[in-house]
């Protein structure tokens, strides 16, 4: 599986895209950081320059004040060095605009991400003509008079037939007629999948192709508010909102810099007093140095490579506040079928009784489930081939009995055999019905089967009109895939709650919950069971998250923090949700919470970082600033940078590297493995923290001596 | 013994006594600002006051009633100080001109105790007594109202942003606390020596046969408040190093004591109405270490007597008093300067210039290590929730503490009230160090001079009250400036304090689970500790760096 790959297939022009890490649900945590090289490139870089020119406005840069406040430096100092130039002037002034210039840059690399999917899915916006009908009497909708009209001019609540062959014009429901439509250009998945009216497999997307058949279909959207409007949006970051989380880190870096810039004022007047003046252009460079501007400008770009991140995976989050939100969720909410158990239930074993012999139970089942195409009538077929070791074809002249509701079994008919499995209720009622006789031991392997959350089958045979007789039982089982275990022993160490929802009776539902390992299930649950337990957690202060696809999980869908609605779900449930999977892949919802906690910790790291650097550049400023008038102050002088003018320089140029060689870790998020709260923060701060501490020592002692060769510093 | 171990054993008594004491007065402060019920005599006060002692104040009424009874204060020392001359037991004093009465005022009612004045030789017995005496009790009391307001507010959820009862507060933790606790010390400081009379100045022989004018009055009773409340405006000018306010080393233990207790029990207390000791306990660790730390490199300093003057007398005694030596008067220098108490026994201007850098690095951290009584703990736990929201984001959660979201609005609260202090000083000491009005006032030039004022505003800023002596500082320059430094430095924090506990106490809790961010463990003592040092030093760095710093490599 490669399923977060797929928008990447069809956009090769996009750079950066050969991210191809393989991380499929079930190890998508694993190794997500370590992503090529190519995350940023020159290419990727030239691009992102007119744009990144663009943002330099400072009416754009006002959103963040630190980037603003190194604008206003980086204006003071040309202005001071044309006045008196000067070596030193010159630097700073140079380095400082492109400390700006990177943090715009990486904005717009970031964006840049997106742009090329956002362009493959402007594509599929091209103006087609649609036939929306006109009358409205008593036939068919599929047979009423239509006139041709533009796609772009369709309203919601327009009806429009689309027949094999045609593109779909708009966002909708399918209001009648069944089809198959192909909506790889979307998700990427190349399967055509069916589309009918009623039940929860309905909507359809505009810009996807129907391949067979023809439908009516009720328009949901006006223009430009389609599925692919939005989408676009998102991945271009056009429509990014700030969220809560972000305003919130703002605020304390603005006010870390209004400190540092009371700091510089205040110094300016003391320095005068200590007989050691210091010039505009040095207290402006020492200002940009101290305040945070590593996370200042890399932070919008850790908010839109985190949506794209999710893009990636296939998930459309609607709105920033959701993702963020993801890193939140104290509870998952897990439909068991698909998600906890592959889906289907399969036979892991068969239950002879007294008086009859294996290899009878064994060629009875076998012939009952030779025709059965279910995926249980599979599983039973090839767990007994592996036992017998033998291969066997459905015997000629054989009449199949199809499963029914009202008699609840399936079997065969073949030169006066009759052979059938079904639930255990329907099974012996047949066979008392020929007049055959009950077992006791069925009974109790039917009920040991049930007990351990199996589904029984029994299976017996009639012979030539004699009373049917009762051979055995077939264990079928509902099988959780694998690694879901671990996964959940990850969510519990990062504090989360997992909640099986199932629609088995209770004794089945614990028999897997314990299986899967998860920490609670909701047995027999209906939609509005769903909904109240999502209530409660939230009236108990937790945040949960769940997906669905039906039109009946709307209402949860839409109480849940998260809520993942399936793409092959309705448009309802699509409308209730705050995320979109277009794989409809449940088990992404572990990669969401994922990406919402790493979104976090990234720009927690890289304010931590940014932050601890401030000591080194001290170490490396205030000797340089004050040792003209106390020599003493020289033992500061740590790293013996050659001058004060090289030190200074130094500084500055160490400040605006340390954003472009940080642009690749805030568009890949830092590496995140589950773990508890203590040890993220431990490992965390020892990384950013320490590490912020040491390195710009060592980066400024290199730069110095590079720095030192220049003449005239 | 060396000087060394004995500054070592007189540590560890001081710690053994604290630690004895401080759970079980913990306890009695939360009990104290928790209990529903009222005692007799406080009835009849709060009939008195006109009061309703039951209501559940909003925040922002608490804080109204904060500022209102300040106001109310700060009006009343005002008018007592340029009347004086007029009421009963004067003993001759004048009038205090409108910028010292401002000052005064102002310093009294904020819990810093700045004196500009020589207490002797300025103020009669009624003002000390019914002025300044009252002041100590009632501005220790508001500091710790809001310092429970504040752990209530952590404590509660879903409470309509509702914080308790300021006048309750108060009430009790001045008639049930601070009197009985400021008697029996009064009685045991009168037993070691201290002196508690009415007399007026008297005229004594000398022992080289001049004359000298002494002043006796009310000490015993008003130095027992001015440690407990971490008030610190002495009655003599000399402060505790005056022998009628401290006579002996045990008298210098006791004051100490007295001076640290109520701060560290906050913290216990913090701990027990949050329902959750562990967090109290993280809390008092992290201003235990930094005390204890603060007083090694104050210890070291002193004892090490760098400068030409020490190492010729062998040690660094000018300014000190040899009835206490080195490490005592270090130990204490520390302890006055980490909680906001500003009562000296030694003249910090003499300390060395390491040392007199600890004390002022002491002042600038906000005065949390531990603090002043209640202040010291509303501004720690200000500091926890910086440290709650960095880390917090590290762990990949929106960030909470105790069950309460740190979003966007509380995080504005705690910006705002992290700026203010920084802003006061660094604005301050660049105005002192510009005007010249500031400038006369300096007693050296270069880095000391820088020192003196630095150490000036700092301790107005934070409400300390400690001098570095140096500064001429009764000069309506500086009382108008340190009076404003003392104003804003106090109220603007308390307001922002209030603020973000009704924020608090409105929101509904966030369970805490294996994904929260535990804030008992020694991994976020020692982070707090960090960001605690680390904001001060970024911000505080350039100026020492021109001050102490300098001074002490020159």
């Amino acid at each position: 599986m490669n399923e977060n790959q797929k928008l990447d297939t069809r956009t090769t022009a996009e750079p950066g895209s050969d991210e191809h890490d393989g991380a499929g649900p079930a190890h998508a945590q694993a190794e997500y950081a370590e992503v090529p090289s190519a995350l940023l490139t020159a290419s990727m870089l030239r691009e992102a320059l007119p744009g990144a020119l663009r943002k330099l406005d400072p009416r754009a840069l006002a959103a963040t004040p630190v980037m603003l406040i190194v604008e206003i430096g980086a204006v003071a100092t040309a202005v001071l060095s044309i006045i008196d130039p000067s070596t030193l002037g010159w630097a700073v002034t140079v380095w400082l605009w492109l400390t700006v210039l990177f943090g715009t840059l990486a904005e717009s690399v970031a964006e840049g991400r997106g742009k090329a999917q956002a362009a493959s899915l402007r594509a599929l916006q091209t103006e087609t003509t649609a036939r929306r009908l006109t009358g409205r009497d008593r036939r068919r909708l599929a047979d009423q008079p239509t006139e041709e009209v533009a796609s772009t001019s369709l309203r919601a609540g327009d009806l429009v037939l689309v027949a094999a062959g045609e593109r779909v014009p708009g966002d909708g429901d399918v209001v009648e007629g069944v089809a198959s439509v192909d909506e790889s250009a979307v998700t990427g998945e190349s399967a055509p999948v069916i589309r009918e009216s009623g039940g929860d497999r309905s909507a359809v997307t505009g810009g996807t192709t129907v391949l067979s058949d023809r439908i009516v279909v009720r328009i949901t959207s006006d223009p430009g508010q389609s599925f692919v409007d939005r989408m676009i949006g998102l991945v271009e970051g056009s429509q990014r909102q700030r969220t809560p989380n972000e305003l919130a880190l703002n605020v304390l870096l603005g006010t870390l810099t209004a400190v540092f810039v009371a700091v510089c004022i205040s110094l300016y007047f003391v320095a005068d007093y200590s007989d050691a003046h210091q010039s505009l252009l040095v207290l402006t460079a020492l200002l940009v140095c101290l305040i945070p501007t590593t996370i200042g400008a890399l932070l919008s770009a850790i908010g839109i490579a985190g949506m794209d991140r999710l893009v990636r995976r296939n998930v459309l989050a609607m709105s920033g506040r959701a993702v963020e939100a993801a890193g939140d969720v104290d509870v998952l909410l897990l439909d068991k079928t698909g998600t906890i158990t592959y889906g289907n239930r399969q036979a892991s074993e068969l239950h002879t009784i007294s008086g009859v012999e294996r290899h009878e139970l064994l060629e009875a089942a076998l012939l009952a489930s030779l025709a059965d195409e279910t995926p249980e009538g599979r599983s039973i077929v090839t767990l007994i081939e592996e036992e017998t070791g033998q291969h066997v074809s459905v015997p000629d002249g054989a009449t199949l009995v199809e499963f029914s509701a009202s008699t609840r079994m399936s079997g065969i008919d073949v030169s006066g055999r009759r052979v059938r499995k079904g639930a255990a209720g329907a099974a012996c009622g047949w066979v008392e019905e020929t007049g055959g006789a009950q077992s006791d031991e069925i009974h109790a392997a039917v009920e040991q089967v049930a007990s351990s959350g199996g589904t029984p089958l029994v299976v017996a045979e009639q012979v030539d009109g004699s009373p049917a007789r009762l051979l055995g039982v077939v264990h079928l089982k509902d099988v959780v895939k694998d690694g879901m275990r671990e996964r959940f022993d990850q969510m519990r160490a990062m504090g989360l709650r997992t909640v099986m929802i199932t629609g088995d009776n209770a004794v089945t539902a614990k028999a897997i919950a314990e299986e899967a390992g998860v920490d609670d299930f909701l047995a027999e649950a209906t939609p509005e069971d769903k909904l109240a337990l999502i209530r409660k957690e939230q009236h108990g202060g937790r945040m949960v998250a769940m997906c669905g696809d039906g039109t009946n999980d709307a209402p949860a869908l839409a109480q849940a923090d998260v809520g993942v609605a399936m793409n092959t779900g309705t448009t309802a449930a699509k409308e209730a949700g705050n995320m979109v999977d277009l794989d409809s892949d449940p088990t992404k919802l572990i990669d969401v919470v994922e990406i919402g906690k790493q979104l976090l910790i990234t720009r927690g790291a890289l304010t931590t970082f940014s932050v601890a650097n401030d000591v080194a550049k001290y170490f490396a400023i205030l000797p340089a600033m004050f040792v003209v008038a106390f020599p003493g102050l020289d033992v500061l002088n740590v790293m013996r940078l050659s001058s004060p003018q090289s030190a200074i320089v130094s500084a500055v140029v160490f400040n605006a590297l340390v954003i472009v060689a940080l642009i690749p870790l805030a568009l890949r998020g830092v590496r995140y493995r589950p773990a508890a709260a203590e040890v993220l923060l431990r490992r965390n701060l020892l990384v950013y923290g320490v590490g912020g501490l040491i390195t710009p020592f060592v980066g400024i002692k290199v730069l110095d001596l590079l720095v030192s060769l220049v003449p005239g510093l | 013994m060396s000087a060394v171990l004995a500054a070592v054993l007189q540590v560890l008594l001081l710690v053994l006594l604290l630690a004895l004491v401080v759970p079980l007065l913990g306890r009695y402060l939360a009990h104290l600002f928790t209990a529903p019920t009222h005692l007799r005599f406080e009835r009849a006060t709060y009939r008195l006051l006109r009061v309703d002692p039951d209501a559940d104040q909003h925040w922002r009424s608490y804080a109204f009633s904060v500022l209102g009874f300040s106001l109310v204060s700060v009006l009343f020392l005002f008018v007592f100080g340029r009347v004086q001359q007029w009421l009963p037991l004067d003993i001759g004093m004048s009038a205090l001109p409108a910028d010292g009465a401002w000052n005064t005022a102002v310093s009294f009612a904020t819990n810093t105790n700045w004196q500009w004045y020589s207490g002797e030789a300025a103020i009669g017995h009624l003002m000390q007594m019914a002025g300044l005496a009252v002041q100590n009790f009632v501005s220790a009391g508001v500091g710790l109202a809001v310092a429970a307001a504040f752990a209530r507010g952590l404590a509660r959820t879903s409470a309509g942003g509702r914080v308790g009862n300021f006048w309750s507060d108060l009430v009790r933790v001045v008639l049930r606390l601070l009197l009985p606790a400021s008697f029996v010390a009064a009685l045991v400081l009168v037993a070691l020596g201290v002196v508690q009379n009415l007399s007026g100045p008297r005229g004594v022989t000398t022992l080289d046969g001049g004359t000298q004018q002494v002043t006796g009055g009310p000490v015993a009773s008003q130095e027992a408040i001015k440690e407990i409340g971490t008030n610190g405006g002495g009655f003599y000018n000399a402060n505790s190093s005056h022998p009628f306010e401290n006579p002996t080393a045990l008298s210098n233990l006791l004051e100490i004591f007295l001076l640290l207790v109520i701060p560290f029990a906050m913290a216990w207390a913090f701990g027990v109405i949050v329902r959750d000791r562990r967090q109290g306990g993280a809390v008092m660790a992290v201003m235990g270490s930094l005390w204890l730390v603060s007083v090694g490199l104050l210890t070291w300093a002193e004892l090490a007597g760098h400068g030409t003057a020490p190492s010729l007398a062998g040690a660094a005694m000018e300014g000190k008093e040899t009835r206490f030596g080195e490490a005592a008067s270090a130990l204490f220098a520390a302890s006055t300067t980490a909680t906001s108490t500003g009562s000296v026994n030694a003249m910090h201007d003499s300390l060395t210039a390491p040392g007199g850098g600890v004390a002022i690095v002491n002042m600038l951290l906000g005065e949390v290590a531990p603090g002043g009584v209640g202040a010291g703990l509303y501004g720690m736990l200000m500091l926890a929730v910086v440290t709650v929201f960095l880390a917090g984001l590290m762990v990949g959660r929106t960030p909470e503490y105790l069950g309460h979201k740190i979003g966007q609005r509380e995080i504005v609260v705690v910006a705002l009230y992290i700026l203010t202090m920084p802003v006061l000083v660094l604005a301050g000491v660049a105005i002192g160090l510009t005007a010249p009005a500031g400038l006369a006032g300096l007693q050296e030039s270069g880095s000391h001079g820088l020192s003196e004022a630095l150490y000036a505003v700092a301790s107005a800023s934070n409400n300390n009250g400690s001098a570095f002596a140096g500064l001429a500082t009764g000069t309506p320059f500086w009382n108008t400036l340190l009076g404003l430094c003392m104003l804003l430095g106090r109220f603007v924090p308390i307001v922002l304090v209030l603020a973000l506990a009704g924020r608090f106490a409105a929101q509904h809790r966030v369970p805490v689970g294996a994904g929260t961010l535990p804030t008992h463990r020694p991994l976020f003592v020692i982070l707090l500790s960090g960001v605690t040092v680390i904001v001060v030093g970024l911000t505080f760095v350039p100026v020492l760096a021109l001050g102490p710093i300098a001074e002490s490599l020159s």
